[in-house]
C-alpha cells in the first residue's frame, strides 16, 4: 500500500461530548483509496457518532494540539456543511424520500450538482443498472421492497459519484435471508466503484466479510484495527478477544512451568498453556485471564492432568460443530462466566486424537484442555478494569 | 397477512357490536338504527331546508333561486364570503407556518412557553376573541389610545371595521391551526431524510422545497381544509366588525330577522353549496400521508450559539407571547371595571371583583348553568352516538353502511353552523311527529341539539381514529382470556380509546360552552347561553359584565382543552 493510498481520509483525533457524556475519544483511524474500512462495535460504542462527525452531521470538539480534523486527499474537510464534503451515505432506514419515484431520489443529488437533464438522466440509468435495478426509476419508493430500497439508496448515494461512501448499519433493516444476498450485491457494488467506504456495523460477521479492516471500538474508544485475521487470533483487548467470535474466559493465577506455563484456577485445577500462547511477559503469580475460543478447547478425561474437571450441562448440535455447556469444579471467579462453552469437533477422527475424548453427554463428568492443534491460538490477558489492554 | 388482519379486526368488532343486542338480535340492526338517527339528526334537516327553498305558495318553484340569482347583494355577500376565506387562509398559513417552523425546528430560553402560549387561540371561543379585538383596538380601545395618544392624534388612530377588521381577528384565530398542524408535521418527518437531502449536496433553500415542504404538504392541507371551513362559517366577527360588510352567514341571520324566510333558506343552501366545494377541492389536493409510518426520528433543533442572538430571539419570542396573550389579559382586566367607573381616563381608575359579585344574582347566573349543562348534555349524547357510530363504521358487515355512516357522523364539521341553526330552525318548528318533525324552536331542547349535531363530527372522529389505531388482538387476547362482551369493552376497548375519547369530547365541549353562531338562530331567553348574554351586555354598554362572561368562558374553555382537547392538538389531528 503506497503512502498517499493509505492517505486517502484520515481522521485525526476525533471526540465528540454530548453535554458530559464523551461519546468518543481521540479517534484516529486512516483510510486507503478505494479501502473499505468497517467500524464494529456494541450500541453506544460511538461508531455512529463517528459516521455522522465524518458525514459531517456533527461537528467535533475541537482538541488540544490541533486534532479534532477530518482529511481527504490532504483537504481539510472539518468546518465543511455536508452537502459540500461531497461524501455518499447510506441511512440505516434508507431515508428514501417518500414523495419522490425511485428515479428522482437518485437525480436528486445529481441536480443538486446543476447537471444538465440529459446528463441526470443518463447517470441514473447507470446507478440503477449498478444496483441491478434497470427500469425502476419511475417506480414509487413505497412500491419496492425493502432490499430494492437499500439498493435505490446506494445508487442515489453513488449517483454523484462522491469520494467516500458512508454505510450506517446497511442490512440491519432486512431479514436475514435477504442480508446475505444483499451483503453480495452491495460488496460487488462497491468493488466495481472501487470507492472509499467506511462501514458502520455491530454485526461482527458483516465487518469481516464486508471490510478490508475493520477498527473495533467500544465505550468511545478505538480498541484495534486490523484485518479480519488479526481480530480474531490476535486480538488487542480482552474486549476485542470476546466481541469478535465467540470466546470464553478462565480467571486464574499465571504459573510459569516447563513448558509454556500453566493458569492455575482458583477453585484448584489448572489449564495447561500451550506454547503457542504468548506469555512470555507475565511473570509468576500474576492474576490472569485465560481467553479461550471454543474451538481451541477439548474434552478429556476428568482426572487428565493440564486440564480442570466439570460437568456437562448442555450440548447444542449445529452442524458442523457441538458446543458443550461445562460448568467446572468449584466455580471459576464470580467475576467471569460461570458457565463456559465449548466447541467440539463433530468427527470422531478428531475426538479419537484428542486421546480419550468422546461425545458427552449432559450430566457427564468430563475434563477441559486446551487443544493442542496449532489453530487459532488462546490468549492471555492481565485481569484489569474491563477493557484493559493487551498482556 | 393483510387479509388476516382484516378479517381479525372485523372478527373484534363484530364481537363488540353485538353486546349492545344482548346476541338475540342480528348485529346489522344496531347500524342500521344508528343510520337512521343520524340521518334524522344531520341529513334530514338539510334536506328539508333544501326542500323548503324549493317550495312556493302552488307548489315546486324556483321562485325563490332565481331571486337570489337576481340580487346584487347575493352576489356581493357569496364572494365576499369567498375572498375572506381565501385571504383568511393565506394569512393564517402566514403567520402559523413560519411560527411552527422557528418554534419546532430552534431552540432559544423560554422556547417551551412560547409554543404553549402560541397555540393559546385554538381555547378561545371566536366571540370572546371578537371582543377582545374590540376592547383593544376598537375605537376606545387599549392599544388604539395609547397610539393616539404616543402620536398626539385628536382621533382614534383607526377603525376597527369592515374586512380588514375581520380579516385580522380571522388571521389571530385561525393560524392557530396551520401552527398546530405544522408542528406535527415536522416533528413526525424523518431527520435522516433532510440529513440525507443534505449528504446528497442540497442546501438549506433545496431542502426545504424539495424535500420539507413536499412532506408537510398532508399537515398544510389539513390546516388549509379547517381554516377554509371555519373562515366560511366565520359568525362572529363579521356580526360585529362587518357593518353594511355582509358576508353569508350575517347575510343569512339578516334575511331571517327581516322575515324573509325562503330567501335564508336559498342563501343557506348556496353557503352549504360553497363550504362543500371547498371540502371536495382541498381533499383532492391532500394526497397521500407519506410522512406516517417512517420510523426515523424528528430532526434536532437548531441550537443557536450566539448569546446574542439567542437574547434577540429570545425577546421577540417574549414580544409574541404578549401580543398573543393580550387578548386574554385585556378580558380579565375589563372584567374587574366597574360599571360606569371608567369614562375617559387612560387606563380604568377602579378595579375590584363587583362584577362577579353580581354572578350571584339569580338573573346573571341563569346563562352560565344553560351553557353548562346544554354543553354537557349535547357532549355525553355527542360523545355516545359518536362512538356507537364508530363501532358500527369500523365493523365488518359495514360495508357501504359504515361509510354511509362516516359521512354523516362528519357532513356537520363541513357545514357552516348557521346552515345548521337555519336547518334545524325549520324542521323543528312545525308540529308533524309522522314525519319526524317535532316542535323544539322556543323548548329548552332545541340548542343541546343543535350543540348535538355539531358535536357529532369532533366526537365520532376522534372515536374512529382511536378505533382504527388499536390493535384487533387485543379484544382477541381478551376474548381469549374469557372476557365477555362488556368486559372486553370496559377493560380493555375503551380504557384504550380513552385519550381519543377525552379529546373529541373536550373539543365539543368548549365548542358547545362557546357557541354563538347557532344559538342567536335558536336560543330563547330562558335558554339564553354565554355568549348570548356577553352581546346583550355589550349593547347594553355593560363592558364589564361582557368580559366577566367572557373570562368564564375562556376558563371553562381553557381547563377543558388541557384536561382533555390536548391530545389531538399535539398531534395535529
Amino acid at each position: 500500500m503506497s503512502n498517499a493510498m493509505a492517505d486517502f481520509l484520515v481522521l485525526d483525533r476525533l471526540g465528540k461530548s454530548f453535554g458530559a457524556n464523551r461519546v468518543l475519544r481521540d479517534l484516529s483511524l486512516v483510510a486507503g483509496r478505494g479501502e473499505v474500512l468497517a467500524l464494529l462495535g456494541p450500541s453506544g460504542s460511538g461508531k455512529t457518532t463517528a459516521l455522522r462527525l465524518i458525514a459531517g452531521f456533527e461537528k467535533p470538539d475541537p482538541a488540544p494540539g490541533g486534532g479534532g480534523r477530518i482529511l481527504v486527499e490532504g483537504e481539510d474537510v472539518t468546518a465543511h456543511p455536508p452537502a459540500r464534503r461531497n461524501f455518499g451515505m447510506v441511512f440505516q432506514h434508507y431515508a428514501l424520500f417518500p414523495h419522490l419515484s425511485v428515479g428522482e431520489n437518485v437525480a436528486f443529488g445529481l441536480e443538486a450538482r446543476k447537471l444538465d437533464r440529459g446528463q441526470v438522466s443518463r447517470r441514473v440509468a447507470e446507478a440503477l443498472a449498478l444496483v441491478d435495478l434497470p427500469g425502476f426509476a419511475a417506480r414509487r419508493v413505497g412500491e419496492i421492497s425493502g432490499g430494492q430500497q437499500q439498493r435505490v439508496a446506494l445508487a442515489r448515494a453513488l449517483a454523484p459519484e462522491p469520494r467516500v461512501l458512508l454505510l450506517d448499519e446497511p442490512l440491519s433493516n432486512l431479514d436475514p435471508a435477504l442480508r446475505e444476498r444483499t451483503r453480495r450485491e452491495l460488496e460487488r457494488a462497491i468493488r466495481r466503484v472501487g470507492i472509499t467506504t467506511l462501514l458502520v456495523t455491530h454485526e461482527q460477521e458483516e465487518a469481516f466479510d464486508l471490510g478490508d479492516r475493520v477498527a473495533v471500538l467500544q465505550g468511545g474508544e478505538l480498541h484495534q484495527v486490523g484485518s479480519p485475521e488479526e481480530l480474531y487470533e490476535r486480538p488487542a483487548t480482552r474486549f476485542v478477544a470476546g466481541f469478535v467470535g465467540r470466546a470464553s474466559g478462565l480467571a486464574g493465577t499465571f504459573e510459569p512451568g516447563p513448558a509454556a506455563g500453566m493458569v492455575r484456577l482458583a477453585a484448584g485445577g489448572g489449564v495447561a498453556l500451550w506454547p503457542g500462547v504468548p506469555a512470555e511477559e507475565l511473570a509468576p503469580g500474576e492474576t490472569v485471564e485465560l481467553v479461550v475460543r471454543p474451538e481451541a478447547l477439548v474434552l478429556t478425561s476428568p482426572g487428565s492432568s493440564g486440564a480442570v474437571a466439570g460437568t456437562v450441562q448442555g450440548r447444542r448440535y449445529a452442524g458442523s460443530v457441538t458446543y458443550y455447556r461445562v460448568s467446572l469444579d468449584g466455580g471459576p471467579t464470580q467475576e467471569i462466566q460461570e458457565v463456559q462453552e465449548i466447541q467440539e469437533a463433530h468427527e470422531v477422527q478428531e475426538i479419537e486424537v484428542a486421546a480419550g475424548v468422546r461425545a458427552a453427554a449432559p450430566g457427564e463428568r468430563v475434563g477441559v484442555a486446551l487443544a493442542a492443534v496449532p489453530a487459532p491460538p488462546a490468549r492471555i490477558f492481565r485481569r484489569g478494569p474491563p477493557g484493559g489492554g493487551p498482556a | 397477512m393483510k387479509l388476516r388482519a382484516f378479517r381479525s379486526r372485523a372478527d373484534a368488532t363484530d364481537a363488540v357490536l353485538t353486546w349492545r343486542a344482548g346476541g338475540k338480535v342480528p348485529p346489522s340492526v344496531v347500524p342500521l338504527a344508528l343510520a337512521f338517527v343520524l340521518a334524522w339528526l344531520v341529513g334530514y334537516p338539510l334536506l328539508l331546508t333544501l326542500l323548503e327553498a324549493l317550495r312556493g305558495a302552488g307548489g315546486w318553484t324556483l321562485r325563490w333561486f332565481l331571486a337570489f340569482f337576481a340580487r346584487q347583494d347575493e352576489w356581493l355577500a357569496l364572494w365576499r364570503s369567498l375572498w375572506i376565506s381565501l385571504a383568511s387562509v393565506f394569512l393564517a398559513a402566514a403567520v402559523g407556518v413560519p411560527l411552527a417552523f422557528v418554534l419546532e425546528r430552534t431552540d432559544f430560553p423560554g422556547r417551551r412557553a412560547l409554543a404553549s402560549i402560541a397555540a393559546l387561540p385554538v381555547a378561545l371561543p371566536p366571540l370572546v376573541g371578537v371582543i377582545a379585538f374590540l376592547f383593544l383596538y376598537g375605537e376606545s380601545g387599549f392599544v388604539s389610545h395609547a397610539v393616539q395618544a404616543l402620536l398626539r392624534l385628536d382621533h382614534a388612530p383607526w377603525r376597527l371595521a369592515g374586512p380588514g377588521a375581520i380579516l385580522l381577528v380571522h388571521t389571530y384565530s385561525f393560524y392557530v391551526y396551520f401552527y398546530l398542524f405544522t408542528r406535527a408535521g415536522l416533528a413526525r418527518l424523518d431527520g435522516a431524510l433532510l440529513e440525507a437531502a443534505a449528504a446528497l449536496g442540497a442546501g438549506r433553500g433545496r431542502t426545504l422545497w424539495r424535500v420539507t415542504l413536499p412532506l408537510l404538504r398532508p399537515a398544510l392541507v389539513g390546516g388549509a381544509l379547517l381554516t377554509l371551513m371555519t373562515a366560511l362559517a366565520s359568525f362572529s366577527a363579521p356580526y360585529l366588525f362587518g357593518g353594511g360588510f355582509r358576508v353569508m352567514p350575517t347575510q343569512i341571520l339578516a334575511s331571517k330577522l327581516n322575515g324573509e324566510r325562503e330567501m335564508a333558506q336559498v342563501e343557506t343552501v348556496m353557503l352549504a353549496l360553497l363550504a362543500l366545494a371547498g371540502l371536495w377541492l382541498l381533499q383532492r389536493g391532500g394526497g397521500a400521508d407519506l410522512a406516517a409510518g417512517v420510523r426515523g426520528i424528528a430532526p434536532a433543533r437548531h441550537r443557536m450559539a450566539s448569546p446574542a442572538r439567542r437574547a434577540a430571539a429570545a425577546a421577540v419570542g417574549y414580544a409574541l407571547a404578549l401580543v398573543l396573550l393580550l387578548p386574554h389579559l385585556v378580558m380579565v382586566l375589563i372584567s374587574l371595571v366597574p360599571a360606569r367607573t371608567w369614562i375617559a381616563q387612560a387606563f380604568p381608575p377602579v378595579l375590584d371583583f363587583a362584577n362577579y359579585a353580581q354572578l350571584a344574582d339569580r338573573g346573571h347566573l341563569r346563562p352560565v348553568v344553560n351553557s353548562l349543562w346544554m354543553a354537557a348534555v349535547s357532549t355525553a349524547a355527542a360523545l355516545a352516538i359518536g362512538f356507537a357510530a364508530a363501532r358500527a363504521a369500523a365493523g365488518r358487515k359495514s360495508g357501504r353502511m359504515g361509510r354511509l355512516l362516516e359521512t354523516l357522523v362528519a357532513l356537520p364539521w363541513a357545514i357552516p353552523g348557521t346552515v345548521f341553526a337555519v336547518a334545524l330552525a325549520t324542521t323543528f318548528s312545525v308540529d308533524a311527529p309522522w314525519l319526524g318533525r317535532f316542535v323544539l324552536v322556543g323548548t329548552p331542547w332545541i340548542l343541546p341539539l343543535a350543540y348535538l349535531v355539531r358535536s357529532l363530527p369532533l366526537t365520532g372522529r376522534a372515536a374512529l381514529a382511536g378505533l382504527r389505531g388499536l390493535d384487533p388482538a387485543l379484544e382477541e387476547a381478551a376474548a381469549g382470556l374469557g372476557a365477555g362482551r362488556w368486559r372486553s369493552l370496559a377493560r380493555v376497548t375503551l380504557p384504550l380509546l380513552r385519550p381519543a375519547l377525552a379529546a373529541g369530547a373536550g373539543l365539543a365541549f368548549i365548542t358547545a360552552l362557546g357557541d354563538f353562531v347557532v344559538s342567536i338562530v335558536l336560543y330563547t331567553f330562558d335558554t339564553r347561553p354565554i355568549a348570548i348574554e356577553i352581546l346583550s351586555n355589550l349593547q347594553l354598554q355593560d363592558l364589564g359584565m361582557s368580559a366577566v362572561y367572557g373570562v368564564l368562558l375562556m376558563a371553562g374553555s381553557t381547563a377543558a382543552f388541557f384536561l382533555w382537547g390536548r391530545e389531538p392538538a399535539r398531534r395535529g389531528a
